[in-house]
């Protein structure tokens, strides 16, 4: 039995806009295993990014608890290394191997030589050994994302957060990256928690798979989806599943479900 | 047009399907080459400021040579003459010296308050609100206004100099770091405090590298500021204790009537922001703010 890494019982979040105190997800429960897949899915506005906050230690939940190898989390830290959407979360002012080596840096988790052995490791693990020296913002979308990747792993965290790292990306980029993302965790067998709100992505990502419901967030089901893989993603069972998260997402009636997320909205 | 119109049958035009190989693209030579020496130059910022340099100068003289009145306007050559001269003599070299030293002192006191200001207004609310009040209250005020109660204040010297040098530094510099830190964007925060990141280490490891276009921007309008502010207070009380800067050196060239020496005196005071502005900062553009792509 893998043993359980994070424990999320009972969630539920708010946050404060200037005029409004917003419930974003209500009483969410889920546990994640050693070396899962584990995708949270659902529409956007369903406080998925904000449950992979309060995980991150951003934010404190109103109610429930988050346990991390059994310890609440309190603030946030390296043994959950975030992965963001947007691509300015490099550091400008470093280049690719001194962004990789910044985190082993500053919480001494390895000796010197050892976080530049590291480094140079993971950036040849996601192909950028030749941009090693090269500032940010002389790469391209895809390699910024490898680059935060890179850094992330390097450190070698509990759990990794990604929190849509793929949408900002055109489609064809994306698609070599899920494939890279795959080939990683076969060499590495990470855990990592990633937050989507594309069916295909979670599906072909995944292991497991969190379903919520739109606004606030609640889980709607978890599902088992470590069978599906790029090699089966034009057979039938996969369709069948796609279909499966479309009808807990949004009805068997998808035109009213729209109609109800207009007038909710 | 109707929609059955658009939609021309595939019989009618001919449009097989191909797949080939890409043409050889070895015709055009290397993908990326070095620029030659020539091509360099021309782009090269040195040589395009330059170039506006030699064309004042050029206006300068001409005008000056149709004016012919050297009291009204000295030419370029008669001011570059009596600089030289006064260089050789050591006087000049004196004066600036002098002013450059009050300067330095007012620079560095006003860039440390500065700093532990907005320090402070970066760590709590209340110092943000002390901060912002202070500068929309003083930044206006010109530093020279303050002049004649520093005087009395401080008496007739370096300290009053220094004095309003902190007041013409501080706000502006101030106001630029704290706009900056502000603009930080939030995604950079968040992977510094992911990473463990508090207090001290945070400020100085994320906030000041990710705010150092506005910083950076806020040292250049502080240092132009401090030093028109110091020429003008020179000018305006004149010799301190021992030796005068550069501004009692115009405005004792002025008295005489001597209007070759006001000018190169003027000329001393351009050069100076000039040297300082593209050789002192430029440098620290191209090693920090250009390289990391902040700023072009």
């Amino acid at each position: 039995m893998t043993p359980v890494l994070l424990e999320v019982k009972g969630v539920t979040l708010q946050y404060k806009t200037p005029r409004h105190l917003v419930t974003a997800t209500y009483q969410v429960d889920f546990t994640v295993h050693q070396s899962d897949r584990y995708v949270i899915l659902g529409p956007s506005g369903c406080g998925k990014s904000t449950l992979l906050k309060a995980v991150g230690g951003f934010m404190a939940p109103v109610e429930g608890s988050i346990r991390i190898h059994g310890r609440e989390v309190e603030a946030p830290g390296p043994d959950r290394m975030m992965v963001f959407q947007e691509f300015e979360q490099l550091m400008p002012w470093k280049n690719v191997f001194q962004n990789v080596l910044f985190p082993m840096k500053v919480t001494h988790k390895f000796s010197r030589a050892e976080a530049v052995e590291r480094a140079n490791a993971a950036i040849e693990k996601v192909q950028l050994t030749q941009f090693r020296d090269i500032y940010p913002h002389m790469l391209s979308g895809g390699m910024k994302m490898r680059v935060a990747i890179a850094r992330a792993m390097a450190l070698e965290p509990d759990i990794l957060l990604m929190d849509e790292p793929f949408a900002a990306l055109d489609a064809l980029t994306r698609r070599a990256m899920q494939q890279e993302l795959l080939s990683l965790w076969d060499q590495l067998h990470f855990t990592v928690l990633f937050v989507t709100h594309s069916i295909e992505e979670a599906i072909l990502i995944g292991s497991r798979i969190l379903v919520l419901s739109p606004h606030p967030g609640r889980v709607r089901a978890e599902l088992d989806a470590a069978r599906f893989n790029f090699a089966n993603i034009d057979q039938s069972e996969f369709g069948a599943m796609t279909k499966r998260i479309h009808r807990l997402l949004f009805g068997d009636d998808t035109s009213r479900a729209i109609g109800r997320e207009k007038a909710s909205a | 047009m109707s929609i059955a119109e658009r939609h021309t049958p595939a019989s009618e035009v001919e449009r097989p399907e191909f797949e080939r190989q890409p043409v050889d693209s070895g015709a055009i030579g290397d993908v990326e080459r070095p620029l030659s020496f020539s091509e360099r130059l021309f782009r090269s910022e040195v040589v395009q400021r330059l170039n506006i340099l030699v064309a004042l100068i050029l206006f300068w003289q001409l005008y000056s040579y149709w004016l012919d009145d050297s009291l009204l306007f000295p030419s370029f050559t008669e001011t570059v003459r009596m600089f030289w001269s006064d260089i050789k003599s050591g006087m000049l070299i004196n004066r600036t010296v002098t002013s450059l030293e009050t300067l330095a002192m007012g620079y560095a006191c006003g860039l440390a308050v500065a700093a532990v200001l907005t320090t402070f207004a970066v760590i709590s609310n209340t110092g943000t609100r002390i901060l912002s009040t202070l500068t929309a209250m003083f930044n206006p005020l010109p530093a020279i206004a303050l002049l004649p109660m520093a005087l009395i204040w401080f008496g007739l010297g370096t300290p009053s100099l220094v004095f309003v040098i902190i007041h013409s530094v501080l706000w502006a510099v101030s106001l630029n770091t704290l706009s900056g830190f502000r603009s930080v964007p939030e995604t950079l925060r968040m992977s510094g405090r992911n990473v463990g990141l508090k207090g001290a280490r945070y400020v100085a490891l994320i906030l000041i590298p990710a705010a150092f276009p506005s910083i950076l921007a806020g040292l250049k309008i502080g240092w132009a500021f401090a030093w028109r502010t110091l020429v003008a207070a020179e000018l305006v009380f004149g010799v301190s204790s021992r030796s005068g800067g550069i501004g009692w050196y115009i405005f004792e060239a002025r008295n005489d009537l001597d209007t070759p020496r006001v000018f190169s005196g003027l000329l001393t005071v351009i050069l100076i922001g000039l040297l300082v502005e593209s050789v002192i900062f430029r440098a620290i553009e191209a090693r920090t703010v250009n390289l990391w792509g902040m700023q072009r």
